[in-house]
């Protein structure tokens, strides 16, 4: 009977300080899923992997006593290689959050294995806009961008300045299709004509064929609804083929300054398009880029994928710091994370909706000629800004379950 | 019906980049019996060496054109002699996957020092701006692509299959101890093919660079599409693969125009097509 009540007080102790230790877990594994080998990993990749990094050391949370792994694996563009790495992840390497996570494709698959898992998901790589709207989930967060907010944006810009008539070369997946549907519903809601439509695969390296359909268009703006490599050699292409000096305009829907880095100022310049971080926007953007750029190989500035990946963490780990501990539930962490406004040097003050979406500005820009810029990086100018308020899907246009109507 | 012109032309200009790359790869099977997978890598690395000596020493695109393939070539025949001579009678699975191997290794290498997004290569300015055809615009560069393109396909074919050097090596591929025994050099002969095909590999590299961005990848994305050229002109024929690159082309063209969404399959679907037909492909020799 004696062994039997100290055993159980045994028992009961023991179960107590496991229940006190797991209130006081300090422990956070990140996972930045990326493309570190195709032809978004300049956006994305190494450089995500080293804002994790960056916003780990930053966080001040190891001095803290919290202790915090970072993994990071490449899905290669494939939905099912994503999901899979990012089950194991979850299942045995026991991942908190998942960040970067580029490829609309990837992203809402992802997406919905870390809603059922109850993980984090802070995308910062990924367009579609349906990871706020139709696919939203009390687990992810959209930190950066969205196709909604480029149409918006560029779409509506272009318009206004005359474009009316569109022909879009999009990129056949689930990313290339969001963003068509997005900027062709604000280009007819702003009074213009989508005229026709091709649909190219991921990853061409020709685009001459999709070109002179473009061109035979006769359409004033050529929006090119694909990113990253499919980008860089549409515009190049069309410089060959005589788009722009016969007299139609290229719409850069979604471009980052690595696109226009690797095209070089001659054939980039002129264009017009949104991105919501540029490094020489402010002193906190040009300190971090700094930073940034010394730890990078080929001394590459951060893209806004890259930049949204430490704004995430920043957010995350102040959040799970107030929260005195890490207790794996993302759903509670999420919505922690919504109550409270974001703060950092990168994107300034911010708010993250109901929906999941982060909302901050959004910034039209337009790339120098070569003789405007003063060195290696110096690519933009900025020509609008639409603030945070006005830049995303309005809530009460928005198909998220997650928001009361 | 002017835009179908457009696209047979378009066609016509990618089968030309096709037919560069298959030939030199038959070339390599027709003599060398290697399954050359590192072809694309070797054609990015023509890109890239044009672009170093524009941007490194200076030297324009007229004189890359020679100068790559050479540099490219050398670089190929070193690799003759280290590797893949090791592996003569073997199985071609032993020079599949060996030249797979260096393929990934080279890849990888120049991605993790130049990334993704490529390098800018501009036009020669004496081949910029294009004429109107009245169904289309056509860039300069482009017909010059397509002209030169055809000239080396058939300079090579004719090297191979009506000069002496040609049918040395034709003998020496069917039996090198009778050759050798003739006092032909045959080790040498084979290194200096493996060089030609490589050197064809970056020739069109080069043509390329100003058309496409100089990028680690490039050859990798085009590789699997030449292997099926070859597949269907009939692995080791050398006219076959260039008719067939030229051919495939076209057709590529009009699935772009046709039906966009099936172009990076229609050449596959062909394949398997011709396969089922003409096992050894259209002008291959029964194995």
């Amino acid at each position: 009977m004696k062994h039997r009540i100290s055993a159980l007080f045994l028992g009961t102790a023991l179960a107590f300080a496991a229940g006190g230790a797991l209130a006081q877990d300090k422990n956070v594994k990140i996972g930045v899923l990326t493309d570190n080998s195709g032809l978004y990993s300049d956006l994305g990749g190494a450089g995500s992997t080293l804002a994790a990094q960056m916003a780990i050391e930053d966080s001040g949370l190891a001095a803290k006593g919290w202790k915090i792994d970072l993994i990071s694996a490449d899905h290669q563009n494939k939905p099912d290689i994503g999901t899979t790495v990012a089950r194991q992840w979850i299942d045995v390497e026991k991942v908190d959050i998942f960040v970067d996570v580029l490829n609309s494709g990837v992203a809402l698959a992802v997406n919905n294995l870390v809603k059922e898992k109850n993980a984090i998901m802070i995308n910062t790589g990924a367009a579609t806009s349906d990871l706020t709207n139709a696919q939203c989930s009390p687990n992810t967060i959209h930190w950066v961008y969205d196709t909604y907010m480029l149409a918006n944006s560029t779409g509506q810009a272009l318009v206004k300045a005359g474009g009316d008539t569109w022909y879009f070369l999009t990129a056949d997946y689930a990313f290339g299709h969001a963003l068509e549907r997005d900027t062709a519903a604000v280009v007819v809601k702003s009074g213009g004509k989508v005229i026709g439509t091709v649909r190219h695969p991921l990853n061409s390296s020709d685009f001459s064929s999709f070109l002179l359909q473009a061109q035979a268009s006769k359409a004033k703006i050529v929006g090119m609804a694909n990113a990253g490599g499919d980008t860089t050699n549409t515009i190049k292409q069309a410089a060959e083929f005589g788009i722009v000096s016969g007299g139609q305009k290229l719409a850069g829907l979604l471009l980052f300054i690595n696109d226009v880095h690797s095209l070089g100022l001659k054939v980039a310049q002129g264009l017009n398009f949104t991105e919501t971080f540029y490094w020489d926007l402010n002193d906190g953007t040009r300190a971090f880029s700094k930073r940034f750029s010394e730890r990078m190989k080929n001394k590459a500035m951060p893209s806004m994928v890259q930049a949204g990946v430490y704004s995430g963490l920043i957010h995350y780990f102040k959040t799970i710091d107030a929260m005195g501990g890490n207790p794996h539930d993302g759903v509670k962490v999420v919505a922690k994370m919504k109550e409270a406004p974001t703060d950092d040097p990168l994107f300034g003050k911010g708010t993250i909706r109901a929906d999941g979406r982060k909302l901050h500005p959004a910034y039209l820009f337009e790339v120098k000629k070569p003789s405007e810029s003063k060195g290696p990086w110096d690519y933009y100018k900025l020509v609008g800004t639409t603030p945070a308020d006005q830049a995303f899907r309005p809530l009460s246009e928005s198909a998220c379950p997650l928001v009361k109507k | 019906m002017q835009a179908l012109y457009a696209q047979l032309l378009v066609g016509l200009i990618n089968g030309s980049f096709y037919a560069l790359l298959s030939l030199g790869l038959a070339v390599i099977f027709g003599m060398l019996n290697i399954i050359n997978f590192a072809h694309g890598a070797l054609y990015m690395m023509g890109a890239f060496c044009a672009y170093f000596l524009l941007n490194i020493a200076g030297i324009g695109y007229w004189p890359a054109l020679i100068i790559a393939p050479i540099v490219v070539g050398i670089f190929g025949m070193i690799l003759e002699r280290t590797m893949l001579q090791w592996l003569s009678g073997l199985d071609h699975l032993y020079g599949l996957l060996l030249t797979f191997g260096i393929a990934l290794i080279v890849q990888g290498v120049f991605q993790n020092y130049f990334g993704s997004s490529g390098l800018p290569y501009a036009i020669p300015d004496e081949l910029k701006g294009g004429m109107n055809l009245g169904f289309m615009f056509l860039p300069i560069y482009r017909g010059w692509v397509v002209v030169f393109s055809l000239v080396v396909c058939i300079a090579t074919w004719f090297l191979i299959e009506k000069t002496r050097l040609g049918a040395n090596l034709r003998a020496a591929t069917e039996n090198p101890t009778l050759v050798r025994a003739f006092g032909i050099n045959v080790p040498r002969m084979i290194t200096l093919t493996y060089g030609l095909g490589v050197g064809l590999a970056a020739l069109a590299g080069v043509l390329s660079a100003p058309i496409n961005q100089v990028r680690p990848l490039m050859g990798a994305d085009l590789i699997i599409v030449v292997f099926a050229v070859v597949v269907i002109g009939g692995m080791g024929s050398i006219m076959g693969s260039i008719i067939t690159g030229f051919a495939l082309g076209v057709i590529e063209g009009l699935t772009k125009y046709f039906y966009p969404e099936a172009s990076n399959t229609v050449v596959f679907v062909l394949m398997v097509l011709v396969l089922l037909v003409k096992p050894a492909g259209l002008t291959g020799r029964a194995a």
